[in-house]
């Protein structure tokens, strides 16, 4: 049953995997980097929820991969195949929407599970982290890649061009990544921009992920996973409405 | 006879472009059907209707009983679509492409038949080449093959044939036409009208979409007068005034319409009396391009 739904996930995947020296290996570079940067500098400077700096900052660093890679996966396959044309081979299958959408959604959250996996490993090897609370881990990597994989969908079928794509990915998904206090607790920011980050989406994503390895949060885990699990239907509903109306996919 | 596909009249607008307007045909199971028509007709936009990669704004299409809205899983099933473009994955093989194109259509474990598809395409030697180092031609015979690998009853082609090599188009030809004569239907377009006029069996000619002309190929021949003699006279002589009338000029050519061979003799007597000397003359069949030229500048509606 559902072979056609299984063949698309599994083409998504193995489209990334294909390329994962760009795709997985890259970003894990990336997170690297951060880590190396930032602990230089505020080691024994800083500590935040009662941990060093580059403690506090290892699961963040994670999910912000993730989360980014989620979003890439799905838009990035997208647009390649609207603009070189061979989007026709999945459109023209009898492959329901429905299967479409989850097809694209589960490969950018295992694309952000393999991107968090590796970033995990390597940095592990300047610090050990604890894992207080596994299951809440794997939740929020889920639902935050998935919210990032669908919002991906929506890039990608929006974009007619490469430059259109990358102005979405550049003034919305990385701000709203980098700000979601990857970096800091946004309990050390002034009230008003602690107001402004609860309206951050990705905010909860962190913080309710970071929860997992050290049982300390700005906000409550119940209350972050809540958030995102609205926020997952309501982009999930608008995603499955824009690819059944057929928007710029099927004239 | 049963019906393959049933299109009742589609209209299809593009902003202000009427694509298609209030287009109706019927193909029978088993024919080889050829759908022609200059750049902008709606061939393609008649196509992708059919497929499901346009949605019609009015009418119904039906692929061997199946709505291709309605019933859209067993149309499509029912359909391979050769595209126009030359589109590719550029991340996997050749096998590797048809193994998930199989698997799209709900078939796994197909590499028999994908075996015998690469055979008849000559493509087994490319089977695990990346879809990247192909040749245009050899890329053209994977889309071609994309298509088949669900074994669909009706295989639609949109020009098939464009920009690919002599030997490449004889060989698909002659596979097509096997894949026609196991009892497959086959809708075609093609810019070749000698193709067309090869391979069909029945034409539709359609101009600012609509349908201008539909018959079968031998009756839009027939329609048309003939054969046409063309001469050209030695110093650029001009034609004696009695035959005037019934030639047109172009290029110090003169081209007369014969409804049968038997004018010819009488045209060259009064040739002779005047004194005219033949340089050059040539008898020519009428073929489906003038048919195609006489059908697109009379508004489609007298051929000829």
């Amino acid at each position: 049953m559902l072979i056609g739904f299984r063949t698309l996930l599994y083409k998504e995947t193995l489209r990334f995997w294909k390329v994962s020296f760009q795709t997985v290996a890259a970003p894990v570079l990336t997170a690297m980097l951060y880590l190396m940067i930032f602990s230089h500098v505020l080691e024994g400077h800083v500590q935040v929820h009662g941990v060093p700096y580059s403690t506090f900052l290892i699961p963040g660093l994670v999910m912000m991969s993730a989360l980014q890679n989620a979003f890439a996966n799905s838009s990035s396959s997208l647009i390649q195949s609207k603009v070189t044309g061979s989007v026709v081979f999945v459109l023209l299958p009898p492959i329901s929407y429905v299967e479409f959408f989850l097809a694209y959604v589960l490969a950018a959250i295992l694309r952000g599970l393999m991107v968090a996996l590796g970033v995990l490993l390597v940095t592990m090897w300047f610090v050990v982290p604890t894992f207080a609370a596994p299951w809440w881990i794997l939740m929020f990597i889920v639902v935050g890649g998935g919210i990032m994989g669908t919002l991906g969908m929506v890039a990608g079928i929006w974009a007619d061009k490469f430059d259109q794509l990358a102005g979405f990915q550049n003034f919305l998904i990385m701000p709203l990544t980098m700000l979601s206090g990857v970096f800091y607790s946004i309990h050390s920011l002034p009230e008003f921009w602690q107001r402004v980050s609860r309206f951050n989406p990705v905010f909860y994503m962190i913080d309710g992920f970071r929860f997992g390895f050290f049982g300390v949060s700005d906000v409550p885990p119940e209350t972050s996973l809540a958030v995102l699990a609205t926020s997952f239907l309501l982009v999930s509903a608008a995603t499955l409405a824009l690819l059944r109306s057929g928007y710029k996919l099927r004239s | 006879m049963r019906i393959a596909v049933a299109i009742d009249r589609v209209e299809k607008r593009f902003g202000s472009l009427q694509a298609l307007d209030d287009v109706s045909l019927q193909i029978a199971e088993g024919e080889f059907f050829g759908l022609l028509g200059p750049n902008g007709a709606g061939k393609t936009t008649l196509i992708s209707c059919l497929a499901g990669l346009a949605r019609p704004d009015a009418g119904r299409l039906v692929v061997m009983g199946n709505d291709v809205v309605k019933n859209y899983r067993a149309a499509r099933r029912l359909l391979g679509v050769v595209p126009q473009e030359l589109v590719f994955d550029p991340f996997f093989s050749v096998r590797e492409t048809l193994r998930i194109q199989s698997g799209y259509f709900g078939i796994r474990n197909n590499d028999d038949w994908i075996d015998e598809i690469l055979a008849n395409l000559d493509l087994t030697a490319k089977a695990d080449t990346n879809m990247r180092r192909l040749s245009g031609g050899m890329k053209r015979r994977v889309l071609v093959a994309q298509a088949l690998v669900h074994k669909p009853p009706v295989i639609v082609l949109d020009e098939p044939t464009a920009g690919v090599d002599v030997e490449l188009r004889q060989g698909l030809w002659q596979f097509v036409r096997r894949l026609n004569g196991d009892g497959h239907t086959v809708i075609l377009t093609t810019h070749y009208l000698e193709e067309a006029e090869a391979l069909c069996g029945r034409i539709a000619m359609l101009k600012q979409g609509r349908v201008v002309a539909l018959d079968s190929t031998r009756n839009l021949l027939a329609g048309c007068a003939g054969q046409t003699l063309e001469l050209r006279l030695a110093r650029s002589a001009t034609l004696p005034q009695a035959l005037r009338a019934r030639a047109t000029a172009s290029d110090g050519k003169w081209t007369f319409t014969l409804a049968s061979l038997l004018d010819i003799e009488p045209l060259l007597a009064s040739l002779r009396e005047a004194g005219c000397v033949i340089d050059d003359l040539r008898l020519t069949h009428t073929d489906l391009e003038d048919v195609f030229l006489g059908v697109m500048q009379n508004g489609g509606s007298v051929p000829c």
